[in-house]
């Protein structure tokens, strides 16, 4: 892209330029020579250009830059003139801010050099907003960047600074500048590493990790403490993130499951389509994310709680036309309903492949179910907390419909002796077909959690079935508690093996050892006991 | 692409042949059969049915053409349902009933390895348009998609070039990532990549759960030297990745992934926003920006009526082979294989790339190489290109067994694994 050396300096220019801007603006004829430099497909020119620009000092760096960042600069090809597009689609130009015709223009395109080249300009620029936000991601910037240019205006931002978590951050990017100039007094880098190993995460050991190569023994020695020590701490955290994703895991396993603990672990039906009730759950989403996007976008976030309803009906009417059209004929015969479902399931899958097309489909992801944050060094992904929160939610909300009203005492009661409840008045045979609308209704649900992390295909479903089955038949047939239980064991089985046998040999480990726990234990970990077992 | 003889010739054939249907409306018109030999159903539908669609369009626009030899071809469509074993009986019914001029097919390496020895056996012609492990060359098999060094190997070099000291090597565990990576690997030690440097890692099919993988990728690139990820995750399974580099905010800016197998059909199914910048290596572009590409699209949008239906590289492999073969049946002047396996042999013709691909005596292509950035419309914008064509090397140089390989299917080597030490032909030393 541009010389090494060249670019702190020319960082350094910027700033002292930026904190001076207002004082002495660049001239328009400046800002027109400067901008028009974007006006070409040269990437490393584009990079070049907008140190450039960042280093002028020009009103202007922050406006272009930004509008490059968010690929809205253009210009047009005969003269190099360079405008802005506007939000409302109208054009400015990019040297004046003035309203101004384009015409026929090509955008300025970036690839990652560009990329870097604005992240380091934005960093350095915006360290004095006023929103603290900006602040705190322009000091990250300025930490990964490290231009030694950037320790005056640092020093001076943190002088301002009121907020202690962006005072925190700009410390830290400070003594990254400072260790990373080889220059600097050995006592001051020392004291430097002392503050990046309070940060103690995987950026700090990337900044310790990349010394200059001219660095001082002692400096060194101090670097290799310091990363010794955040390494061991790390580890410490990695054992907690294993659990995390461990128990995010199992949350993915229980919500397929917790379904099939109904059909199959409660009504006893091998239900191979059990899958395809998920996938058409994650349809439904698709489609009224499709009607939102037609009808109210401005509903898009709330598209999931809309989803939720509306794949729970729709899967659990197949659910229902499924065991009135099929399997109320071959109670009983589980090897004929085992063949029966697949070949229901095929048939669904082939559907949806007919009818949405065999590629995938795209589901938003609503803005709160986006990104991550952090708790320590423990990293939170959104979608995966909300996975975990809801398939939480599913799991009591049905343990309490079981329990505690009258349709899931008939459930109950037909389940655990036909004829008896039947003797009782208890229709069974519509017990039978709306329980088994019931877990494939949250299959459904399942459905809409798994479109926000997997694939909306036609095989969504297969990924799963046999999962579902492992984790009904390890947690014992006919126990909700046994699902909950062997799905997170499960879970945190196979994320603790993972980063030790790779993700193959971790899935057949844990295979194995299912196998020999049924050697065992026939009945799963948590067995029915009494009548129930003979019905 | 047709000369204009042949036009001229097609056309009145083709006259000839409408007034003699409606003559003799009960006498069957002798057509040129041509298989389409992908997956309809199962796991690889989801790649496989665009290229069928892709077909259908290139021989119906050849027949409205006036097809080929004064014929008109017919396309035979057959599913093998993403089962291996099926793509060998579907391929020996299609040579054996329904006597087919040439099939295109195949997309995962497993099929074409199952059908490789009904196409020998039965002397017939397949055009394979995806891009492959290498290691391969069959007299009856063309391959128009890339080999390693069409595609792993610049893709590797453009890393190395901006400053990639660390390699994460992530891949599907089966036969093309596995010996892709065995070349990749062999390759970067021998640019001074120490092997602590390089991480390699197989997940299985449809792998879903990416947290620990992207967590550990996080770690092997935190110690402050350059590091990117190889990618030659397949399917499915790119999805669950890619959403997930993105929660756990791996941006391109700090660890590039470059992929393989990761085309504008791929991402149609993703949020882009969070993936912008990361690299993609390809042959061919939906945002290559020429005539001749601007009008396949258009073409592909109008038959599929759909004004957003996106375009990909094995797509422009297909248009690519299907044009060589009808250009190889005109020069033969015949269907029959032997003539045309012999007419194929230096065929050129232009790809969409805005160049031309030759065919080469190893029966692989010439191709561009692009390496594009994925943008925020899902969309790929390439930023480095090679300055011509690539030749394929079938046969790697990295791989310590097929050193010494060579392909020539011209007499009087007409070999697909001549050894140049021993100088005899079939000495593999698989």
């Amino acid at each position: 892209m541009n010389d090494p050396i060249q670019r702190p300096l020319l960082v350094i220019a910027a700033l002292i330029a930026a904190l001076a801007g207002l004082l002495a603006p660049a001239s328009a004829q400046d800002n027109a020579a400067l901008v028009q430099r974007f006006a070409t497909e040269n990437f490393g020119e584009i990079a070049n250009a907008v140190n450039a620009l960042a280093t002028s000092g020009s009103e202007r760096a922050s406006p272009v830059i930004e509008a490059l960042r968010d690929s809205r600069l253009v210009y047009r090809q005969g003269d190099r003139a360079v405008f802005i597009r506007q939000a409302d689609g109208s054009f400015a130009d990019a040297a004046t801010g003035a309203a101004a015709d384009a015409g026929a223009t090509r955008p300025v395109r970036l690839n990652n050099n560009v990329r870097r080249a604005i992240e380091a300009a934005m960093g350095a620029l915006t360290l004095m907003h006023p929103d603290a936000r900006r602040r705190a991601a322009a000091a990250e910037a300025v930490f990964k960047s490290r231009d030694a240019g950037a320790l005056a205006a640092l020093t001076q931002a943190i002088g301002q600074e009121r907020d202690t978590r962006v005072k925190r951050l700009m410390e830290e990017a400070r003594a990254a500048i400072v260790v990373a100039d080889a220059s600097a007094p050995d006592a001051d880098r020392i004291t430097a590493i002392g503050v990046i190993q309070r940060r103690g995460d995987q950026d700090a050991l990337a900044m310790l990790g990349s010394l200059p190569a001219n660095t001082t023994a002692s400096v060194r020695e101090a670097a290799e403490t310091a990363t010794a020590t955040i390494r061991r701490s790390l580890a410490f955290w990695e054992a907690g993130q294993n659990v995390w994703y461990g128990l995010s895991l199992g949350s993915v396993l229980l919500l397929a499951a917790i379904g099939l603990a109904i059909t199959f672990g409660v009504m006893g039906v091998i239900n191979m389509a059990h899958g395809e009730m998920v996938m058409i759950g994650a349809y439904t989403t698709f489609v009224v994310q499709q009607a939102i996007r037609a009808i109210a976008p401005g509903l898009m976030d709330a598209s999931l709680f809309i989803a939720l309803p509306m794949a729970f009906l729709v899967a659990g009417a197949i659910g229902v036309a499924i065991e009135r059209l099929i399997i109320r004929h071959l109670y009983g015969r589980a090897l004929e309903t085992l063949l029966a479902t697949w070949g229901v399931s095929l048939i669904l899958q082939q559907a949806v492949r007919s009818w949405f097309g065999p590629t995938n489909r795209e589901v938003t992801t609503p803005s709160w179910m986006s990104g991550s944050f952090e708790i320590g060094n423990l990293a939170i992904t959104a979608n995966r907390l909300a996975i975990i929160v809801f398939a939480g939610l599913v799991f009591a909300a049905l343990l309490m419909f079981l329990k505690r009203t009258p349709f899931g005492l008939q459930t109950r009661a037909v389940t655990q002796n036909r004829r008896m409840a039947g003797a009782m008045g208890i229709r069974t045979n519509w017990v039978d077909a709306l329980t088994f609308g019931l877990g494939s209704g949250i299959a459904g649900l399942a459905g809409v959690a798994l479109s926000q992390i997997d694939n909306v295909s036609p095989n969504l479903g297969q990924g799963y079935i046999i999962d579902s089955f492992m984790v009904v038949v390890f947690g014992g047939v006919g126990n909700l508690w046994g699902t909950l239980v062997g799905a997170m064991t499960l879970g945190i089985a196979n994320k603790f093996l993972e980063p030790y046998a790779g993700a193959v040999l971790g899935k057949i480990i844990v295979l194995v050892l299912i196998i020999l726990f049924i050697q065992k234990r026939p009945r799963g970990l948590f067995a029915l006991k009494g009548r129930a077992v003979e019905a | 692409m047709l000369n204009l003889k042949s036009k001229v010739l097609g056309l009145a054939a083709g006259a000839a042949m409408a007034l003699g249907s409606f003559a003799v409306p009960a006498k069957a018109q002798e057509t040129i059969k041509v298989g389409i030999l992908h997956s309809l159903s199962g796991t690889m539908a989801i790649s496989e049915t665009t290229l069928k669609d892709v077909m259908l369009m290139l021989i119906d626009e050849q027949n409205k053409r006036g097809g080929l030899l004064g014929k008109k071809l017919e396309a035979v469509v057959v599913d093998p349902a993403s089962n291996w074993p099926l793509f060998a009986e579907k391929a020996r019914e299609l040579i054996t009933q329904n006597r087919v001029a040439a099939t295109f097919g195949c997309w995962t390496s497993v099929s074409r390895k199952s059908v490789l020895p009904v196409f020998e056996e039965l002397n017939s012609i397949l055009f394979y348009p995806v891009q492959y492990e290498g290691e391969e060359s069959s007299p009856n098999i063309f391959y128009t998609g890339a080999a390693p060094n069409q595609q792993a190997i610049p893709a590797v070099d453009y890393l190395l070039a901006e400053g990639v000291k660390r390699f994460v090597l992530e891949g599907t565990d089966y036969v093309y990532p596995r010996t892709t990576n065995k070349i990749l690997e062999a390759y970067l030690l021998s640019k001074g990549i120490k092997p602590e440097d390089i991480s390699i890692n197989y997940t299985p099919f449809g792998h879903s759960d990416w947290q620990t993988r992207v967590a550990a990728i996080k770690r092997f690139g935190s110690t402050g030297v350059k590091t990117a990820v190889v990618s030659t995750v397949n399917g499915d399974a790119n999805v669950p990745f890619y959403k997930e580099l993105g929660n756990q905010g791996v941006k391109a800016t700090d660890i590039p992934v470059v992929a393989f197998s990761v085309g504008e059909e791929e991402l149609a199914g993703i949020d882009t926003k969070p993936l912008v910048g990361h690299l993609a290596a390809w042959n061919y572009f939906q945002s290559v920006d020429n005539a001749a590409n601007r009008d396949f699209i258009a073409r592909w949008r109008a038959y599929k009526n759909n004004p957003r239906a996106v375009t990909n590289d094995p797509m422009e492999a297909h248009v690519i082979g299907f044009a060589m073969w009808v250009k190889a049946v005109e020069a033969a002047g015949t269907t029959d294989p032997a003539a045309v396996r012999r007419a194929m042999i230096g065929i050129a013709v232009p790809n969409l790339s805005g160049g031309v691909s030759t065919m080469m005596p190893n029966h692989h292509i010439t191709k561009p190489v692009l390496i594009g950035e994925i943008q925020d419309n899902g969309q790929i914008s390439t930023v480095w290109q090679t300055p011509g064509t690539v030749v394929a090397q079938e046969w790697s140089p990295h791989l310590e067994g097929s050193r010494d390989l060579i392909a020539d299917h011209r007499s009087p080597m007409s070999c697909g694994n001549f050894n140049v030490r021993t100088g005899r032909c079939g000495a593999a030393q698989r």
